[in-house]
């Protein structure tokens, strides 16, 4: 493997600026990567070779002309089809928007260009961003590079598998349940989501208003608070975004420091259902934690168990409002149009088509929660609970800075294995889904493989709103202590999928 | 609660969906087996709880009343299915006014 | 055709309880939630962005002033604002909506509890207000296929422009008990509203535009019973006309139903320029609208300090600004009910008063020549091409002598041609008045050489007699002269 692809955005960055590499070499080698490996993982929908080449020579163009460069200038960034990028088509991993070209740009993607990072295409994901697989992707399902027959996570699959497999050293996620985290718990990744309201929505095809959040996805702790640092702010175009500074993720990312720090230990997320290497794994980067000088302390979030449904009422009902907009009428698909079928059956015909199994499950569901003579049982009871929830959090962290549980409660399960089995596959996001009802902050960071299985764990830290910067903390503290231990990276650990094609072709022979 | 494929056409109809026989059939259990496992929302919902919309407590976001520009008229049309005379094309409408 | 009852006979049988929901558009520079210019009259789709376009990842965000534009108003209709609420999302699929739902208010509106007095015909009446709500207004549709009607249309052409312009619904309460005055007091509740949103200032409130839109809710109680009748509401009633047109015809539609002994259907009816009511196309069921909070826009929550720095600025209530009005200008009520019989005279007169024209010249310029020309026209009489500013030059002309009436009708004619100001219409087309003794003299000497005959009789004392010279002399000077200069002049040859 090319060298280059292993080193982190923030010494590519500093590579890039003192000269020692150009934007234009670093791009070109994760293109050539995908070029490798991307028939085998499938975490691109589309790769933007020109364009990226075209910002990775501005950038250089920029440096040979003294001008300064950003923290990550020239460090290519892979980004999630659920984001507006003019000039590529944003799918949502939907066959209803397969030929839809957004005229403008989501907030985040002007940020990624205004500070010079180099797009290299768009990632797969579950459609609409709904599952945990990335199989209910109309385009196919994106494969776990630790082992290809397992599913990368979702609904942000491209994106961590992407970083897994080294064909990009960044990538843009989002969260809406854990999309961002659960992927990157099963590859091994790092993922943010920000405080609600931290990152800009605008231009992020809405999956659910309330809920969602893009966030940075990264290998190194370090390189998601720069990623994190360039993309979160007040966004005015954003209703829901905080008008503060954001947190001091960066210096926190570098001190890496949890002496003294309060951790709790979500009582409610463990125990039955989890793998026991799972468990294992949690329980020694807690120890690592205090080892380090964290003081530990257990909580219990008593509502946590009602975190689940409560999304799944909460999700859909927003969900089937959001996603409303997919008619046929103004861009998109458009089936049945035979001139003379109505515009409710051609409506209808569209969406009929347009949308997979698990969309048009979430639809259904969503509209019968919202539905008269149902709303009281179903979504005003789920608000409802949703206080209580949040009232759990601010409990709990009046005792302690911060809470963590494992980031999911198995390690990557097969591709498959519970495509048809909607209540297993909604289980995966059981830990990740408290902080999307609450609106905190939250993160996932590699805390080793599961002895059982050898696939990497997720460790979940989450923090009160607007203190990001305590995830950085943590997860730092966490990263320095467990590279020390496994005397490299996790990822090191992963297979490389060059060898791998090349053990199949010499099979072959 | 159970729902039957009326029910779930019922509201297919209501989300403007067309869903063969075959998905009807496959959706009404598995939404019954969703909406057994989301009860117990409603028994813990009991008694005076403030319900909760927005995660965060936002107000009064306004933007000032000033005019910042549109698309273009091949941007506003760039993704239509159907256009005609720079307005949108869409097949007939059977409306109330009759 | 409707079987319909005398209106007497349902006076006579029912008390009509009527509601008024109206939808009034503001008059923001930019739309509710996005930049887009909602000026009227450009091409299709040109004003349009992401945003009121529901493209994908879309966000909105609130325009302030419009939101200060519905409290106004609800502090104006004497409402409660609220101290917190949302918007929500009402959910139906129509290609008008470009997100196929329409972002408004639903249990939390931001006023409420409102109430309005109107006079009619020396009676007050109450109108409770319900609530006052914000939303935002759709999409245009044109109709493709022969006709350009929606039901043999084979297609349909959107146009995006309207989609996301700041709309408000007022609804009133029930209001029982309006017997045979009920169409009358809906008139003139819309002619209130019209006249407040402009006093506002925050809407043109042009029902033929479509600024001001009105839905009637109408039912027939036997007499005597207290409990509301069914309802129907009759959609697209825009005009003050139709108000009035559209809630008799119902009253009658309904009264024949009831008197026949069979049931009033509560059902959707379009109202018809023509002159009566149709049923909408019946739904298998009720419309299922699946409200909830809308999760992109945070809550509205009006401090005190805010709505009581926008009660500050309310203008005058209309009633009372009337009655002022009426005495400052010392004109008698017959005088009044035609300023206030005429769309748009008491804004146009009070302005032109303010230009410097007395009240009676203004009341004079605006309900005569000016009324008479924008019927001929068609146009409001706040749509001619000549303003306040200039109808007080034009008067101020006259009152130096510089021009006469004639003249001034004359300049009128040409102002509206776009000649330009009065002054400079006079002075372009040289119509000033003749002012120059000597020119004058001649004219008189050279009409009494003209017609000796009435020169004898005005010599021989028959005054009256002199206007025949008169007309002769303003002839010969083209109009451009003194009348009464004129007479003068006579009298003092012959006298
Ligand atoms: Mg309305
Ligand atoms: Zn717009």
């Amino acid at each position: 493997m090319n060298p280059v692809l292993r080193r982190t955005a923030a010494d590519l960055a500093a590579a890039i600026r003192s000269g020692e590499l150009t934007s234009v070499e670093v791009t070109e080698a994760f293109l050539a990567r995908i070029e490798a490996v991307d028939d085998q993982v499938h975490a691109f929908l589309a790769v933007d070779r020109d364009r990226a080449l075209e910002t990775a020579r501005r950038v250089d163009a920029k440096r040979s002309a003294g001008q300064a460069l950003g923290p990550l200038a020239g460090v290519p960034i892979a980004v999630k089809d659920l984001l507006s990028y003019e000039g590529l088509p944003t799918t949502a991993g939907s066959r209803i928007l397969e030929n839809y070209r957004p005229v403008y740009n989501a907030t985040i993607v002007q940020r990624l260009i205004d500070n010079d990072l180099v797009i290299l295409g768009k990632t797969n994901l579950d459609e609409f961003a709904m599952g945990s697989s990335t199989e209910t992707s109309a385009f196919g399902p994106t494969h776990n590079p630790w082992d290809l027959e397992r599913i990368p996570g979702g609904s942000g699959g491209g994106s961590s598998a992407a970083l897994a497999a080294f064909e990009a050293p960044l990538a843009i996620g989002t969260d809406t349940g854990g999309s961002i985290r659960q992927p990157a718990s099963v590859t091994g990744t790092v993922g943010v989501k920000p405080t609600y309201g931290g990152t800009s929505r605008y231009g992020v095809i809405a999956m659910a208003s309330s809920l969602d959040q893009p966030g940075p996805c990264a290998r190194t702790v370090e390189d998601a608070a720069l990623l994190h640092e360039v993309i979160c702010g007040h966004d005015p175009l954003d209703s829901t975004s905080i008008d503060q500074p954001v947190p001091p993720v960066v210096e926190a990312a570098r001190r890496a420091d949890v002496r003294g720090m309060r951790i709790g230990v979500v009582r409610e997320l463990g125990g039955e259902g989890y793998a026991p290497g799972v468990e294992q794994r949690f329980r020694e980067a807690v120890e690592v934690l205090r080892e380090a000088g964290a003081e530990i302390v257990e909580v219990s979030c008593p509502h946590f168990v009602y975190a689940l449904p409560t999304y799944y009422l909460i999700m859909p009902a927003e969900v089937s409002s959001n996603l409303a907009r997919y008619d046929g009428m103004r861009y998109g698909l458009r089936s049945g149009d035979d001139g003379s079928a109505s515009v409710e059956q051609v409506m209808n015909r569209t969406r009929g088509e347009g949308f997979g199994e698990e969309a048009k499950r979430r639809i259904i569901l969503g509209t019968y929660a919202l539905s008269s003579g149902y709303y009281d049982a179903y979504y005003g009871s789920a608000q409802k609970v949703r206080t209580l929830i949040s009232r759990d959090f601010e409990a709990a962290f009046a005792q302690c800075e911060v809470l963590v549980s494992p980031a999911t409660p198995t390690t990557a399960f097969k591709l498959g294995e519970r495509i048809d089995d909607p209540l297993a596959m909604y289980m995966a996001d059981l830990c990740t889904i408290p902080s999307n009802l609450a609106g905190n902050a939250s993160a996932s960071f590699p805390c080793g493989l599961a002895p059982e299985d050898g696939l990497p764990v997720g460790f979940q830290v989450m923090a009160p709103p607007m203190a990001d910067d305590r995830l950085y903390r943590v997860g730092a503290a966490l990263e320095r202590a467990l590279t020390a231990r496994w005397g490299g990276p996790l990822l090191d650990r992963a297979p490389d999928l060059t060898r791998s094609v090349q053990a199949l072709v010499d099979e072959e022979k | 609660m159970s729902l039957t494929p009326d029910d779930v056409a019922r509201l297919a109809a209501l989300a403007r969906i067309e869903l063969t026989p075959a998905e009807l059939a496959k959706l009404a259990p598995q939404l019954d087996v969703i909406l057994d496992s989301v009860a117990s929302v409603t028994a813990v919902a009991q008694g005076d709880i403030p319900p909760t919309s927005h995660a965060l407590p936002l107000v009064n976001v306004f933007r000032d009343d000033v005019v910042t520009g549109s698309l273009s008229p091949d941007q506003v049309l760039a993704n239509a299915p159907d256009a005609e005379d720079g307005r949108f094309r869409v097949p007939r409408i059977l409306d109330e006014e009759a | 055709m409707d079987d319909l009852l005398d209106l007497d006979q349902v006076i006579e049988r029912f008390d009509p309880a009527i509601g008024l929901e109206v939808h009034v558009e503001l008059n923001t520079a930019s739309k509710m939630w996005c930049g887009c210019s909602t000026a009227p009259g450009a091409d299709p789709n040109t004003q349009v962005c992401p945003v009121c376009l529901g493209l994908p990842g879309s966000l909105p965000v609130v325009n302030g002033k419009a939101v200060e534009s519905v409290i106004r108003i609800g502090l104006a209709l004497n409402c409660d604002v609220a101290e917190w609420c949302r918007f929500s999302r009402k959910n139906y699929f129509y290609p008008d909506m470009t997100k196929d739902y329409q972002i408004s208010q639903y249990d939390e509106p931001i006023c409420f509890d409102g109430s309005v007095d109107l006079e009619v015909d020396g009676r007050t009446y109450v109108i409770g207000i319900e609530r006052v709500h914000m939303e935002e207004d759709a999409g245009k549709l044109v109709h493709g296929g022969a006709t350009g009607r929606i039901h043999d249309a084979d297609h349909s052409l959107v146009d995006y422009n309207r989609a996301g312009v700041p709309l408000m619904e007022i609804v009133t309460r029930p209001v029982p008990g309006l017997g045979a005055e009920a169409p009358a007091v809906a008139r003139a509740y819309m002619a209130h509203l019209r006249e407040l949103m402009r006093a506002l200032g925050v809407s043109d409130a042009r029902m033929e535009q479509g600024n001001l839109r009105c839905d009637a809710n109408i039912s027939l109680a036997p007499k005597g019973r207290t409990e509301l009748g069914t309802r129907t509401e009759t959609k697209n009633v825009n005009s003050l006309r139709s108000v009035e047109a559209a809630i008799t015809y119902e009253m009658r539609r309904q009264g024949a139903i009831l008197s026949s002994g069979a049931r009033v259907k509560q059902e959707t009816r379009h109202w018809h320029e023509e002159g009566y009511t149709s049923p909408g196309r019946s739904k298998e069921q009720a419309e299922d609208y699946r409200y909830f909070p809308e999760p992109d826009l945070v809550p509205v929550a009006p401090s005190r300090e805010w709505v009581e720095a926008l009660r500050a600025t309310l203008p005058e209530p209309p009633a009372g600004r009337r009655a002022r009005l009426q005495a400052e200008w010392r004109f008698t009520d017959l005088e009044m009910r035609d300023v206030l019989g005429t769309e748009g005279a008491l804004e146009l007169i009070d302005a032109t008063v303010a230009a410097g024209a007395s009240p009676a010249s203004a009341r004079k310029w605006w309900l005569g020549e000016l009324a008479r020309r924008a019927n001929e026209s068609g146009a409001a009489l706040d749509d001619l091409a000549i303003g306040p500013r200039q109808v007080a030059e034009l008067q101020s002309l006259v009152d130096a002598g510089t021009i006469n009436d004639k003249l001034a009708r004359e300049v009128i004619e040409a102002v509206l041609a776009g000649e330009g100001d009065p002054a400079a219409v006079v002075e372009a087309r040289g119509l000033a008045v003749v002012d120059d003794d000597s020119a004058l003299s001649a004219a008189v000497e050279e009409a009494i050489a003209a017609n000796p005959d009435v020169a004898e009789r005005i010599r021989a004392g028959r005054v009256q007699a002199a206007g025949a010279l008169i007309g002769a002399v303003m002839k010969q000077m083209h109009g451009r002269a003194d009348a009464a200069k004129v007479r003068e002049l006579i009298l003092a040859r012959l006298g």
